[in-house]
């Protein structure tokens, strides 16, 4: 059995998520990372992006996270975010609905995380 | 119908349905708090992943962050409290605001200037009422507090403490808030947030002696705490704020257990005085009846002779 990692994504009140994986993608201050078993521990700074698992089954999971951190160690990965949403919980026509108002309210902040949910529930990529 | 029957029977009334009033708030506020209690529950891995990774950071770097520095003579203090924006919840506000001014009292005693940050509409009534200055408050999120809400409470809070303590920045953080310990028994408790202790982080972890490992920092140590701390102050207020909610409604479900049953009471006791009143006039009755009845047969028996 090819190794695998144990993920715990958890947002402020609630857990998301938690699974075995073989990857882990996700978007840090400093660029995209990508977390596979035996990696050496780490601590990171995560941006608000789309979080994409690879799960030992083979299938992945895509979730938006808006900010939080990353922390790697003994082959286990907790992605802790202020806000994660998995990919089919997230609402399109609400997303989009935000995306158009943060647009027009010049809100980049706001527009960057409708943006990242739109891309999350578009699917992996 | 007596005048005294009738008055008990209107007390009996008016004291039914407020019966039935406490009796629905006892309910709301029971359901209410194992809601709250799940929510306690589901911001647990939260909190104590965010404990692991500031241990982690905290034992693996040098950093310093200001956060985290203690100040030789710390001269100014924040206290933030947390109180109920609704009333009859027994002694619960009170008991927070108490706990708070002792706080103030033994702060003030060490030579620190005291600001008060305050959230729940109680605690503000009774600070203005008092004609107190208040530096910051927040209502209307007490009995269902979301992450959103914290931060917004711990942001101003953050930047108070790390403002340099000449420009009107704090030393230290202080909250004073209700935990829950049991359906039974909700403590006021005060606890200093910064500072932050790292022995103490290191203690809530449990006490395994498993050495950390070596972390490798993205993008930087530095980058990392100043991200990390605000999260660890704004989930530690977080779990504030959701035991401060759980103990309001348990505290208000025990007052409200008691009014119902001081109802019942009342309503027994009065219901014992109407019973007593109706015989009494059921037997006034009587004997006018009996009284009229004799006076009538002496009055006739006199015209007969």
């Amino acid at each position: 059995m090819a190794a695998e990692l144990h993920v715990e994504l958890v947002a402020a009140d609630r857990s998301v998520w938690s699974g075995e994986a073989t990857l882990v993608i996700a978007r840090t201050t400093s660029g995209d990372i990508g977390v596979m078993p035996g990696h050496q521990p780490l601590l990171g700074v995560l941006e608000s992006g789309p979080v994409t698992i690879r799960t030992t089954g083979g299938g992945t999971v895509v979730a938006a996270v808006h900010g939080g951190f990353l922390s790697f160690a003994d082959d286990k990965l907790s992605l802790l975010a202020e806000i994660a949403e998995l990919a089919d919980e997230i609402d399109v026509t609400r997303a989009e609905r935000a995306l158009e108002r943060a647009k027009a309210d010049a809100d980049a902040a706001a527009e960057r995380r409708a943006d990242v949910r739109l891309r999350a529930a578009a699917g992996p990529h | 119908m007596g005048a005294q029957l009738r008055v008990y029977k209107r007390r009996i009334k008016a004291v039914t349905a407020t019966k039935k009033i406490t009796k629905a708030m006892e309910m709301i506020a029971a359901s209410r708090i194992v809601k709250a209690q799940r929510r306690v529950a589901a911001s647990t891995p939260y909190a104590s992943e965010l404990t692991r990774a500031v241990t982690a950071v905290a034992t693996g770097s040098n950093t310093r962050h200001p956060l985290t520095t203690e100040v030789e003579k710390p001269t100014r203090a924040a206290v933030l409290l947390v109180t109920s924006d609704r009333g009859l919840a027994g002694g619960y506000s009170s008991n927070a605001i108490k706990a708070a001014e002792q706080l103030t009292t033994r702060l003030r005693g060490e030579g620190r200037e005291v600001v008060h940050y305050i959230i729940g509409r109680k605690g503000v009534g009774y600070y203005s009422f008092r004609e107190r200055p208040v530096a910051g408050s927040w209502t209307g999120f007490t009995d269902n507090p979301t992450y959103a809400d914290a931060k917004m409470v711990a942001d101003p809070l953050i930047e108070a403490v790390l403002k340099d303590t000449a420009e009107g920045g704090v030393d230290e953080l202080y909250i004073v808030s209700t935990e829950f310990v049991s359906m039974m028994t909700q403590t006021p408790v005060d606890k200093r947030l910064l500072p932050l202790t790292l022995e103490k982080a290191d203690a809530e972890d449990g006490a395994k002696d498993k050495i950390l490992p070596l972390f490798e920092f993205e993008p930087s140590d530095e980058a990392v705490l100043d991200a990390l701390l605000p999260r660890y102050v704004e989930s530690r207020v977080y779990n504030a704020l959701l035991q401060a909610a759980a103990s309001e409604h348990a505290a208000r479900r025990r007052a409200m257990k008691s009014a119902t049953d001081n109802a019942e009471e009342l309503i027994k006791s009065f219901t014992r005085l109407a019973n007593a009143a109706r015989q009494a006039d059921i037997t006034q009755e009587i004997s006018e009846i009996v009284g009229g009845a004799s006076a009538l047969a002496d009055a006739t028996a006199g015209s007969d002779r």
